[in-house]
């Protein structure tokens, strides 16, 4: 016997809210010879009739070192003090068994640029407390330059520090009301 | 809007100094700029002396670009490249790093050279600098070239279209206000 039990395959309809305490969303871009990564804490996401929305507040964003964090939020970046919020709407869902492929449009510094989202869908299932709540852990690729965000270095081998692309993540346990 | 005008010059018969004076006198009504006058008496970056306060002069130059609404600077190119004298300030003045004085600032960059270009890389390599230490700077190309022909004796703009350009640079700077400022 599972805890959660399975009870659909379809894409659910109806009223979701994402429990934040247990979901996250976080970035990775390639950084020189590795990959470096942070997280924002501040968001809500939501799936209603089938389409899932979510904003995130910027100011929120977690990294290992604050000099980093101003920089992020810095106008070479997310330019925090102008545009607070980045924010995410769907506009199709399909769902085939586990896997789920969601086209949407992604704004950041205030510029909406579409962007699909890939992952695995679980659920819906009921909870040990009795709650029914869906599962989406969904990734997606953007130009982070798509959104005005362009500072880069030069490495000694002529090569950008900084990668343009730019892996999302989406980690999102989402309740039923 | 208030205005810390700086020159990356420190002689007394300095373009870009002239060319700062000038943009005061293109000001218009409501704009007041202030050519900042400590570049001088910054001390070399000293890693040891970086502490609360910091040098009594340093701090004054945090506090006057903290007052400002936004900066204007006017740099020459030395070796194609901003001069010490400014990026040390400048360094200085970024410390620390996440709640610098110029984060989030609306910076313009203009300058004059003898030469031809107009100190265009200096410019370029200041915007970058500015730009890792959080300001927020503004979209201003003003590269005066031919310093000798462009004032006069006495360090008048003799130039119509340069006078323009300082004023779309003052325009430009108004236009990166914060909206909470342009509120207010």
């Amino acid at each position: 016997m599972t805890t959660l039990e399975q009870t659909t395959q379809a894409v659910p309809t109806g009223n979701w809210q994402a429990d934040t305490v247990h979901s996250g969303l976080s970035f990775e871009v390639p950084y020189a010879v590795a990959t470096f990564g942070g997280a924002v804490t501040d968001f809500e996401a939501a799936l209603t009739d089938g389409v899932l929305s979510g904003s995130a507040r910027i100011a929120s964003l977690a990294v290992k070192d604050e000099a980093l964090k101003a920089h992020l939020q810095s106008p070479e970046f997310f330019d925090v003090e102008r545009h607070p919020e980045v924010s995410f709407s769907s506009r199709t869902i399909r769902r085939e068994g586990d896997e789920v492929e969601i086209d949407g449009e992604l704004t950041m510094k205030g510029i909406a640029n579409p962007v699909v989202l890939r992952g695995t869908i679980t659920g819906p299932a009921v909870d040990h407390f009795g709650a029914t709540r869906v599962g989406l852990a969904l990734e997606g690729t953007v130009d982070r330059t798509a959104y005005d965000m362009r500072w880069n270095m030069p490495l000694p081998n002529g090569e950008p520090a900084l990668s343009n692309e730019v892996t999302l993540k989406a980690d999102l346990t989402l309740v039923q009301k | 809007m208030n205005v810390l005008a700086i020159s990356g010059s420190l002689r007394d018969g300095s373009h870009n100094s002239a060319l700062l004076r000038a943009a005061a006198e293109e000001a218009p009504a409501g704009v007041k700029l202030e050519i900042w006058n400590g570049l001088r008496q910054i001390p070399p970056y000293d890693g040891d002396d970086d502490v609360v306060p910091g040098p009594t002069t340093v701090e004054a130059f945090r506090a006057a670009v903290r007052a400002a609404d936004a900066v204007l600077i006017a740099t020459p190119e030395y070796n194609s490249s901003v001069p010490g004298a400014l990026k040390n300030a400048l360094d200085w003045a970024s410390r620390p790093l996440a709640t610098n004085a110029f984060r989030n600032k609306p910076v313009a960059v203009i300058g004059t050279s003898t030469g031809a270009f107009g100190a265009v890389w200096s410019q370029a390599e200041l915007r970058k600098i500015l730009g890792a230490m959080g300001a927020r700077v503004a979209e201003v190309e003003l590269a005066v070239g031919h310093a000798a022909e462009k004032f006069d004796a006495d360090g008048r703009l003799l130039d119509d279209d340069v006078r323009e350009g300082l004023r779309d640079a003052i325009a430009a700077l108004a236009g990166e206000l914060s909206p909470q400022l342009v509120a207010a």
